[in-house]
């Protein structure tokens, strides 16, 4: 089952930057971009768990805050050398409002 | 556009790498290669014959780089015509291809002894794979080796000869080895140490001819003797020519492009025609033809530039440095090593223990050196040699090299060459020895950060970057070039710190977005290295008018908390030079009791530490707890440590306490290129470890002694003495100015050391003790720099609506 779940005004996420949602037991970083594009992505660096939302934001990735991996947000992978990929969630901005999608099945696989 | 490259080696192919960097979708791409191979490390040819490497391990550019690239790459196409009105280049078979740009990276050939028999079968020069595998034949089936020249790769050879088998015997016509890289001293002592290996030397020799064996059934003659000038001959089943290289300009001078013993390149890597530009060994850039990697890629790296159509970036030359990749010998040079009647030696020779080191010295500057034995040093000689640093500060103990003392977590190891393949280099990631050796020639590794990223080693604290370098020097020999302290601040730009700072001061840049565009930033809002650094460089260029960017801060800068390895935080609130009272201890238990605090711990900066707290639980306790922030996450001033002093201590001679209350107080809030900690003893008891601080205080009978630059981190670093004061408001303003002057000046991430480090304690003197205007207008900066500045977390407190990031929203 999909739904839409309503998160945040727009101006309530810093640009460059990235609030924490959480649902159901996991946390979801949902990341604003220059341009006003917002990713959200499964909370957890590839690496060791370190909470992305907490890194820096830059052009299309964020550097963990841990060791600096760097992560794509569009498809939650690791830059090269590093090796692994994070979930990613399907997101869309309405009157202002950011939307994020959830799927049952994939949140039961990510379930702490 | 098209882009067709004629050389499929190092140079060429480094280039073509630097480009797809750059501007990867600029051109399509065609490589001519006359070898039948992709690219390969050309420099580990010595191991392959050594039986250390195969060819398989060192493809540098496998053929499905190639493909995933979208180039198009003829191997064994030799060009020989260069049509340049139609812009068009063709192979012996008639082959062709178009260009829009021409790349030429020809390499070099080996130089044959212009003498009879020169010709015969068995007589090779040392180039490329083919001649490796005629080596590795050679040895199955003959006995005699002569390598003609001593010299880097003479000698290589002859190593790798010897193990494969064969009887061998190096012909030099100099008095030592080496001469191009040795002295006389260091040159006999490798022959001694080479002659120990079992290989044979003919000094002061020349080749006459070498004589053929009787033709065999196709008519060949394999060579069978070599014959000296002074009649001497000896058996040669096989002869090896390194006796040195000639650029290979050939094709390029028969298209009519400007040759003069090399193709003839200006500081763009730009030949006389200006759609073809030539890099590597062919070229000759301002009259010098440069024979090891580390140059042609430097060049690389403004060609790529240049093609990309950026138009930035020049070429100025190389220094190089040598060393000889033959295992077990470690010998180093670089630069001007025999010197002249304005020069002065430095000379360390330790016979017995086979130690030599020289370091030749002008004007107060290392302009060359030769280490032989023991090279872990050449690397930091070497790039003082590069910058051009000033040595008359270090002169005393420069010989006994790089007091790595104190470096900590990899087993008090600093010497590479000590170490075996299975022990640990870098403490942090669990790096040996061993992998970082197999990935720099599996992967065709050349600098630090290429190792820094492969392998992880030196990536994380750095204190082992200095371990790295030298495997990085000793498996690549003279491919190895430290890199020059004023480096880029990151990929981002090619502005170097001191160039982004003096810019944002120059047109008052006052954000980010302004500064990058200004500066012509290559990315559109950098990355995670640059951006912190600008906001620094904003703030302490322009304070209370730049603005603060939270998003280009660190998390801990962000929500003033560290963050943990759980992704919770900590908090440490102030406590004024390490005192405290029952109230204050009693206001920490509450809130420890009230948000369930899993672990409480007094720090090692005298003050408490409530760790694992929830992000959304951070606001909550600092209303409660309301006490300042201790900034225990600041890139600015940590704590001041203090000890009981003259009010309760049977030794004190100061009240050191108070001391470390006033500086504390009154240099709150202060951001910095790195943490400052400070430490005020009350006698030189020193019970506040005064020796290893950012700025220690010492009281004394007659007042106060300042020292500086002190580290108690990664390196312990003692600090120095800088000068003695009488009274408290001195104290506060020659540290202040310090400060200060550290602020404006250091690089971003530098603590105070390493800036002393560069700029040198001399110059620190001269602007805080001889310049009084100066320091007190310094200090006068401080102070306006943090007038008014409120604490963090009460500023959070009471704008709880305006940072909404402390919350998690639930859905
Ligand atoms: C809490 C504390 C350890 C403790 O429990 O005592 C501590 C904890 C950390 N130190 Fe430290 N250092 C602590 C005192 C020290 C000291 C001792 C001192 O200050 O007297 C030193 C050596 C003195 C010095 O800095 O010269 C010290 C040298 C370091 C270094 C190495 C710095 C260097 O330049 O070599 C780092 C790494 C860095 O900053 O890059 C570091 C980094 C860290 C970090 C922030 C690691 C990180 O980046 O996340 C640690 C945070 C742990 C956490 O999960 O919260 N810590 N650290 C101490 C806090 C003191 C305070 O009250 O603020
Ligand atoms: C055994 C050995 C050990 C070495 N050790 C070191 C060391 O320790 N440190 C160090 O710094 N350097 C070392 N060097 C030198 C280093 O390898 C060279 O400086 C480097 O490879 C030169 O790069 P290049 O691209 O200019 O030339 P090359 O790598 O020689 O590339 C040129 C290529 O162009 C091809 N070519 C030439 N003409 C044509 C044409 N008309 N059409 C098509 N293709 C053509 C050649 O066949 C060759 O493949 C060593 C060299 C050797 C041989
Ligand atoms: S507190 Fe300091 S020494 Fe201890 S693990 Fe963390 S960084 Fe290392
Ligand atoms: S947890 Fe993200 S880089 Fe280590």
């Amino acid at each position: 089952m999909t739904h839409w779940v309503k998160v945040a005004p727009l101006n309530e996420i810093p640009a460059l930057g990235a609030r924490i949602v959480r649902s159901k037991g996991i946390e979801i970083g949902v990341f604003r971009l220059e341009d006003d594009r917002i990713f959200a992505i499964n909370n957890q660096c590839p690496h060791k768990g370190g909470p992305l939302s907490e890194g820096i934001v830059y052009g299309d990735k964020i550097a963990c805050p841990m060791h600096s991996w760097k992560i794509s947000l569009i498809d939650g992978k690791a830059e090269e050398p590093d090796v692994g990929q994070t979930a990613c969630f399907n997101t869309k901005v309405e009157n202002g409002f950011v939307y994020l999608e959830l799927k049952d099945p994939e949140l039961k696989d990510l379930e702490l | 556009m098209k882009l067709v490259v004629v050389g499929n080696g190092m140079a060429g192919m480094r280039t073509v790498e630097e480009l797809l960097k750059i501007a990867p979708e600029l051109y399509d791409i065609t490589v001519f290669g006359d070898e039948p191979y992709p690219n390969y490390n050309r420099i580990m040819l010595s191991p392959v014959l050594a039986n250390e490497q195969t060819v398989d391990d060192i493809i540098l550019n496998t053929r499905e780089w190639y493909a995933e690239h979208n180039i198009t790459l003829y191997t064994n196409a030799r060009i020989n015509k260069i049509d340049r009105k139609n812009r068009v280049v063709y192979t012996e078979d008639g082959t062709s291809a178009e260009y829009d740009r021409l790349l030429l990276a020809t390499g070099s050939k080996p130089f044959m002894l212009p003498i009879p028999g020169k010709d015969l079968e068995g007589v090779i020069g040392y180039r490329d794979i083919k001649d490796t595998n005629e080596m590795i034949a050679t040895a199955k089936t003959h006995k005699h080796a002569v390598v003609i020249g001593g010299g880097l790769l003479g000698l290589e050879a002859a190593n790798g000869l010897k193990i494969q088998g064969m009887e061998v015997t190096v012909v030099h016509k100099n008095e030592w080895l080496l001469e191009k890289q040795l002295d006389k001293t260091a040159g006999k002592m490798l022959q001694k140490n080479l002659e120990a290996k079992g290989l044979n030397f003919l000094l002061q020799k020349n080749t006459e001819l070498l004589i053929g064996d009787t033709p065999d059934a196709n008519g060949k003659c394999r060579v069978k003797t070599a014959r000296f000038t002074d009649g001497l001959e000896i058996a040669a089943d096989l002869v090896v020519m390194a006796i040195g290289i000639r650029p290979n300009f050939a094709l390029a001078e028969s298209a009519g492009i400007y040759c003069n013993k090399g193709i003839v390149v200006n500081d763009t890597m730009q030949t006389y025609d200006p759609r073809i530009y030539a890099v590597g060994e062919c070229v000759a850039h301002r009259g010098i033809s440069y024979g090891l990697v580390a140059p042609l890629f430097e060049m690389a790296k403004v060609c790529a530039t240049h093609l990309a159509n950026f138009g930035i970036g020049l070429y100025k030359g190389s220094v190089t440095s040598t060393k000889l990749k033959v295992t077990g010998i470690d010998l180093f040079s670089a630069g001007d090593f025999t010197g002249d009647s304005d020069t002065e030696e430095i000379v360390l020779h330790d016979a017995v223990g086979g130690i030599y080191k020289k370091l030749v010295i002008k004007n107060d500057k290392i302009i060359g050196g030769v280490l032989y034995g023991d090279t872990t040093d050449g690397s930091w000689y070497f790039q003082m040699l590069r910058d051009g640093k000033a040595i008359h500060e270090i002169r005393d103990h420069l010989m006994f090299g790089q007091d790595s003392l104190g470096n900590t977590g990899h087993q008090g190891q600093n010497k590479a060459a000590a170490m075996n393949n299975e022990m640990e280099v870098c403490g942090c990631n669990g790096v040996c020895k061993g992998t970082i050796v197999k990935a720099i020639q599996d992967q065709g590794l050349f600098t630090i950060d290429d190792v820094k990223k492969q392998t992880k080693a030196g990536s994380s604290c750095g204190s082992c970057v200095g371990l790295v370098e030298q495997i990085l020097a000793s498996t690549l020999g003279g491919g190895y070039a430290p890199p020059s302290t004023s480096k880029a601040i990151c990929g981002c730009s090619d502005k170097n710190h001191e160039e982004v700072r003096a810019e944002i001061r120059a047109h008052k840049y006052l954000n980010i977005p302004d500064a990058m565009k200004g500066m012509a930033w290559r990315t559109p809002n950098g990355c995670a290295t640059c951006r912190p650094a600008l906001n620094y460089y904003l703030l302490s260029s322009w304070p209370h008018e730049a603005v603060d960017d939270p998003q280009s801060r660190f998390i801990n800068e962000r929500v003033h908390a560290n963050i943990q390895k759980d992704g919770t935080f900590s908090v440490i609130p102030r406590m004024y030079g390490g005192v405290t009272t029952p109230d204050q201890l009693r206001k920490i238990a509450d809130v420890a009791d009230k948000y369930a605090v899993p672990m409480v711990k007094v720090t090692g900066g005298q003050r408490i530490d409530l760790l694992g707290v929830k992000k959304e639980d951070l606001m909550g306790m600092w209303k409660d707890l309301d006490m300042p922030s201790g900034y225990a996450y600041a890139k600015g001033i940590r704590t001041v440590k203090t000890c009981v002093g003259s009010e309760f201590c049977r030794f004190g001679t100061q009240n050191s306490t108070q001391m470390g209350i006033d500086i504390e107080k009154a240099f709150d809030h202060m951001w910095a290129p790195h943490k400052v900690k400070f430490a005020v003893s009350g006698c030189p008891r020193n019970c506040a470890e005064s020796g290893i601080k950012d700025v220690g205080i010492i009281g004394v009978d007659s007042g106060w002694e300042i020292y500086v630059g002190g580290n108690g981190g990664i390196k312990t670093e003692a600090a120095q003495f800088l000068c003695k004061v009488k009274g408290h408001d001195e104290v506060l303003e020659y540290s202040g100015a310090f400060i200060q002057i550290y602020r404006e000046e250091a690089r971003y991430l530098d603590r105070t050391v390493h800036w002393i480090e560069r700029v040198g304690l001399e110059y620190v003197k001269q602007r805080i003790l001889e310049d009084s205007e100066g320091r007190k207008a310094a200090y006068e900066r401080l102070l306006f720099a943090l007038q008014g500045v409120v604490d963090p977390w009460a500023e959070r407190v009471n704008n709880r609506d305006k940072h909404k990031e402390f919350e998690t929203i639930s859905v």
